[in-house]
C-alpha cells in the first residue's frame, strides 16, 4: 500500500471526504433542495424554467393505466430512453436505439419486445429502482446523439462533462469517457477515464484511469491531450445557472453535448465525488476558499462564469 | 450565507465532557465507587419474584427463603410490595417471608431481594446434629419387588450411604435400563423416586431447591438436588450425574421446608428469580442502600434487578457506537450499513467471538446464495426483504439443528443475531454484488466484521462494563467525543492511501 503524506495533501489543496461533508455539503446545501436533484423530473422542469436545456421530455408515465398511452406514443418514436425519476447511479435506465419490425433494439444490441418495455415501466412505477422502494414515475426522453467530436474519444456510452459549481461559480470540470473496463458506464471508480478540463478554455489538463495518469484512451487509442470542448463558455454559464435554479451551494452538474441541440443538462448531484481532483491533478480547496473569500459575489451566471474562467484557469503551454 | 460560529458548540461539548468526568470523580470520592472492577468481593443480588392472581379476598403469601445457605453469607434482605404487610417468620428450621393484605384482586407481583456474597467459611452445617429418621415409604406390587431388587444390587456394590446413593443414581441413569428400572421410571419423577427409594433403604433423603447464580439472568427457575443424611450431616448429590457436593455457583434456596410457596386468597402463583453480580464492595453496597441523599440518585443500583441487567447491556452500546464513529470518520473503514457492526457486536457479546463469527459468516453466505435466486424473480423491495427475513430464520434454524446434531451446542447461539438486520445486510451485500462486483462486497463485508470485532472487544473488556454501569455519567464524555467526531474535517487514514497517486502532481 502506498501513502501520501497529509502535508503533501495540504500543499495540493485536496478536499477530503469529511471536510466536504461538514464544511460544504452540510453548510451550503439546504436539505429541502435535495428533492430537486434527486428527482430527475423535477430537475428537468426547474432547469427548463432557467433556460437550461435538457434532453427532450417525450412522456411521463405516472400511473399504471398510463402505460397504454405509452403504447400509442411509442409507435411514432424511433429511439428513446426510459428512466426512473428517482433512480440513482444509472439504475433502471433503458436506452432504445431503434426499432426493427416489432422489436426494440437496446444500446447493447439486444432486441426486446413491447411487453418487456411495459413491464419495465410498471417496475419503475412500483419503485423497484428508487431509493428505499418509494413509488416512482417513469420519464421517457429523446435520445442524446453525442457530438461526434466527443464521441470518438469514448468506448461506447455517451461522454459526459461534470462541472463542480460552488456558490454559482464553476470551480472545476472533467470529462468522463466510458471504457471497456467500465462497461460503458462513466463512473471513475468502475474504470472510466477522467479528463480534467481547464476552466479557462475547456482544454485537456490531465487524464487518469484508475487514478493513474494516462495519455491515450485505453480502448480507442485516441490521444486525450488534444481534447478541447467547443462552446465551453456556454457550458459554464449553463452550469452556473443551475445554482439559481436549485439554490444548492455545492453541487455537481452533469452535461452532455448533443450533435444538434448542443450542451444538455443530464442531471444534478448534491454530493459530487472527490475524484474530479485526481482527473485535474490539483485540489479543490484553494478555489473553494477563493469563492468563499469573495467580498461581493457576482449576481449573474454570465459574470460568475467569466470570473471563473479568468481566475481558475491553468496556464498551459 | 455566513457559517455559524462553532465556539458555542465547542464550549458546550467541553462542558459535557468536564461535567461527565467531574461527576464520576465526585461519586468516586463521595460514594467510594472504585475505578477498577477487580479486587472486590462479588455480591450477588438475587430477586425472587412472586406473581399470582388475587381473588378479592384477604391474601396470605408465604415464601420459603434461605436462612444460612452453605457457601454464602447473606448481607441483606428486602421486600418490595406496595400495600402489603410484610414480615419474616421462622418456624423451627422453616424460614418464610410472609406478605399479607386485607383485600386485593387482579394480578399481583411481589419481590423479595437478597444480597449474598460467596463465603467459604460458612461451609458444612455442623449444626444439624439431630437424629434423622428416614420417612416411611409404602410400595405397591409390582413396584415393591422392583425396588427391592434394585436396592439389593446397589447395596452389593456399596458400603456407605454415600456410595449407596451414587450406585443407585448410576443404576437409574444407565443407558439401557433393565425391566425393574424401566418399570419404576415409568411416569415418575426421577428425583422423587430416588428419595423414596433411599428412604426405603433406611437412608434419610430429601429434595432441595437450588438456584444457579449467573450474572444478569432473569426469569430463572429453581433446580432440584438430592440430599441424604449420612448420620452426621446432609450431603448433596446431583441426581443426574451422581456428583457429590454443591457446585460453587449454586446456592441452596429451600432446604428444610416442605413447600416453596403457600398462597391463600389467590391462584396461579409463580416464583421466578432474577440475579445480578455486582462488582462493588459490600461496604459501599450497604451504604448506597441506606443513603438516598446526594449523588446516590445517579446510580442504577436502586432499580429492580431485571432492569439493571438490561441497563448493563444498554449502557455498553454507546461504546460500540463510538468505535463505529471513530472507525468510519477517522480511519475510513467502509462498512455495509452504518450501525450494523454495533448490532453484530452486541450479538457477539452473547455468543462469544469465534462461534459468533462462524455463525454470522455462514448465515450471510448462505443468504447471499439464496438471494441471488430471489433477484432473478424481480420482486418488489418490501416482499423481497420479507422473503429474506423468512429465509434467514430458516437458515438459522437449520444451522442450529445441524450444529446440535453434530454436537456443537454453539450452533444454537446463532439465534442471538438480530434477524431483520441480517436480512438487510444480505440485501445490501447482494445489491452491492450486482452493482459493484464481488470485490466491493468482500471489502465492505470485511470492513463491517473488522469494526464489529473491534466494537465487541471494546464492549467486552471488563473495565468497560464496570465503568459504564457504575459511572453512567461517563456517557456524557462519550457523547461529547461523538459530537466532536461529527465536526472532524481532517483526513481519513484511508484517504492518505486513496489519494497517493496525487503525489506526482506535488512539485
Amino acid at each position: 500500500m502506498k501513502w501520501i503524506s497529509p502535508f503533501a495533501m495540504n500543499r495540493l489543496g485536496l478536499l477530503n471526504m469529511n471536510r466536504r461533508n461538514v464544511d460544504y455539503i452540510l453548510r451550503y446545501n439546504e436539505r429541502q433542495a435535495y428533492p430537486l436533484v434527486d428527482n430527475k423530473l423535477k430537475t428537468k422542469l426547474i432547469a427548463t424554467e432557467y433556460d437550461v436545456n435538457t434532453p427532450e421530455l417525450l412522456q411521463v408515465v405516472r400511473q399504471q393505466h398510463e402505460i397504454s398511452h405509452f403504447r400509442e406514443r411509442v409507435e411514432q418514436l424511433e429511439g428513446f430512453a426510459i428512466k426512473p425519476s428517482k433512480g440513482s447511479g444509472g439504475k433502471g435506465i433503458m436506452v432504445i436505439l431503434r426499432r426493427e419490425e416489432e422489436d426494440y433494439i437496446k444500446a447493447s444490441g439486444v432486441a426486446v419486445s413491447l411487453s418487456t418495455l411495459e413491464r419495465h415501466l410498471s417496475n419503475i412505477l412500483a419503485g423497484l429502482y428508487s431509493l428505499g422502494g418509494a413509488p416512482d414515475v417513469a420519464i421517457i426522453e429523446s435520445l442524446v446523439n453525442s457530438d461526434p467530436r466527443l464521441a470518438k474519444y469514448s468506448f461506447q456510452g455517451v461522454p459526459d462533462i461534470r462541472i463542480v459549481v460552488f456558490q454559482g461559480y464553476p470551480v472545476m470540470a472533467m470529462l468522463r469517457l466510458a471504457t471497456k473496463d467500465s462497461d460503458g458506464k462513466a463512473n471513475l471508480h468502475q474504470g472510466a477515464v477522467g479528463v480534467g478540463l481547464n476552466i479557462a478554455n475547456g482544454r485537456c489538463l490531465n487524464a487518469v484511469q484508475f487514478n493513474r495518469p494516462i495519455i491515450l484512451h485505453p480502448d480507442t487509442g485516441t490521444p486525450l491531450n488534444s481534447i478541447e470542448i467547443d462552446g465551453w463558455e456556454q457550458m459554464l454559464i449553463m452550469a452556473s445557472r443551475c445554482y439559481e435554479a436549485t439554490g444548492l451551494g455545492y453541487m455537481g452538474v452533469d452535461l452532455v453535448v448533443d450533435a444538434e441541440r448542443g450542451p444538455l443538462l443530464l442531471e444534478l448531484n448534491a454530493r459530487p465525488g472527490l475524484a474530479i481532483q485526481m482527473a485535474n491533478g490539483r485540489g479543490l480547496l484553494p478555489r473553494l476558499k477563493h469563492v468563499e473569500g469573495l467580498e461581493r459575489p457576482h449576481s449573474s451566471p454570465e459574470k460568475r462564469a467569466h470570473y471563473a474562467m479568468a481566475n481558475f484557469g491553468v496556464a498551459q503551454p | 450565507m455566513k457559517p455559524r460560529s462553532r465556539y458555542p458548540f465547542y464550549f458546550g461539548t467541553f462542558l459535557l465532557i468536564t461535567a461527565g468526568i467531574l461527576l464520576a470523580v465526585l461519586r468516586h470520592v463521595e460514594m467510594g465507587i472504585p475505578w477498577l472492577a477487580g479486587e472486590q468481593r462479588p455480591v450477588w443480588m438475587v430477586e425472587a419474584r412472586v406473581d399470582f392472581v388475587a381473588q378479592g379476598e384477604p391474601v396470605l403469601v408465604s415464601l420459603n427463603i434461605p436462612e444460612d445457605p452453605p457457601g454464602f453469607s447473606i448481607l441483606s434482605e428486602q421486600a418490595a410490595s406496595p400495600g402489603y404487610g410484610f414480615s419474616i417468620v421462622e418456624e423451627g428450621r422453616d424460614r418464610r417471608a410472609e406478605w399479607t393484605i386485607r383485600d386485593a384482586s387482579g394480578p399481583q407481583t411481589l419481590y423479595f431481594m437478597v444480597q449474598m456474597t460467596p463465603d467459604s467459611s460458612s461451609q458444612p452445617k455442623a449444626r444439624d446434629q439431630r437424629v434423622m429418621q428416614p420417612e416411611v415409604v409404602y410400595w405397591e406390587e409390582p413396584q415393591a419387588t422392583a425396588v427391592q431388587q434394585i436396592l439389593q444390587r446397589a447395596a452389593q456394590k456399596s458400603s456407605t450411604p454415600e456410595s449407596m446413593t451414587r450406585e443407585l443414581i448410576k443404576l437409574l441413569q444407565s443407558d439401557d435400563p433393565d425391566q425393574n428400572t424401566a418399570l419404576l421410571l415409568n411416569n415418575t419423577n426421577e428425583i422423587e423416586l430416588l428419595t423414596r427409594m433411599l428412604n426405603h433403604a433406611n437412608i434419610p433423603a430429601r429434595v432441595v431447591d437450588s438456584l444457579k447464580l449467573e450474572d444478569a439472568r432473569r426469569r430463572q427457575g429453581l433446580r432440584q438436588f438430592l440430599q441424604i443424611h449420612n448420620g452426621e450431616e446432609w450431603l448433596t448429590f446431583n441426581a443426574q450425574t451422581a456428583r457429590q457436593g454443591l457446585p460453587e455457583d449454586v446456592v441452596l434456596w429451600r432446604e428444610d421446608s416442605a413447600s416453596l410457596i403457600d398462597l391463600t386468597g389467590g391462584s396461579d402463583s409463580q416464583v421466578s428469580f432474577a440475579m445480578l453480580r455486582q462488582t462493588v464492595p459490600a461496604l459501599q453496597l450497604a451504604r448506597s442502600e441506606s443513603e438516598s441523599n446526594g449523588l446516590g440518585f445517579l446510580s442504577l443500583y436502586q432499580l429492580p434487578i431485571e432492569e439493571q441487567s438490561m441497563f448493563r447491556m444498554l449502557l455498553l452500546l454507546p461504546l460500540g457506537a463510538l468505535v463505529v464513529a471513530f472507525m468510519r470518520i477517522v480511519i475510513g473503514v467502509r462498512t455495509s450499513g452504518t450501525f450494523m457492526p454495533v448490532l453484530i457486536a452486541v450479538a457477539f457479546v452473547q455468543t462469544s467471538l469465534v462461534p459468533g463469527l462462524v455463525a454470522f459468516i455462514s448465515v450471510v453466505a448462505i443468504g447471499l446464495l439464496l438471494r441471488s435466486y430471489l433477484s432473478s424473480l424481480n420482486l418488489l423491495l418490501v416482499s423481497r426483504i420479507s422473503a429474506l427475513i423468512i429465509l434467514v430464520i430458516f437458515i438459522t434454524t437449520g444451522i442450529s439443528i445441524v450444529g446440535y446434531q453434530m454436537g456443537f451446542s454453539t450452533g444454537m447461539t446463532v439465534t442471538f443475531f438480530p434477524m431483520v438486520i441480517l436480512a438487510w445486510t444480505i440485501e445490501r451485500m447482494s445489491i452491492l454484488w450486482e452493482e459493484e462486483g464481488p470485490r466491493e462486497v468482500v471489502t465492505q463485508g470485511a470492513g463491517s466484521l473488522f469494526v464489529a470485532v473491534l466494537a465487541y472487544l471494546a464492549m467486552s473488556v471488563p473495565l468497560a462494563g464496570h465503568l459504564t454501569f457504575n459511572f453512567p455519567e461517563l456517557h456524557l464524555v462519550v457523547f461529547g467525543i461523538v459530537l466532536l467526531l461529527g465536526q472532524y474535517t481532517g483526513y481519513k487514514l484511508t484517504e492518505l492511501s486513496r489519494f497517493h497517486p496525487m503525489k506526482v502532481y506535488d512539485k
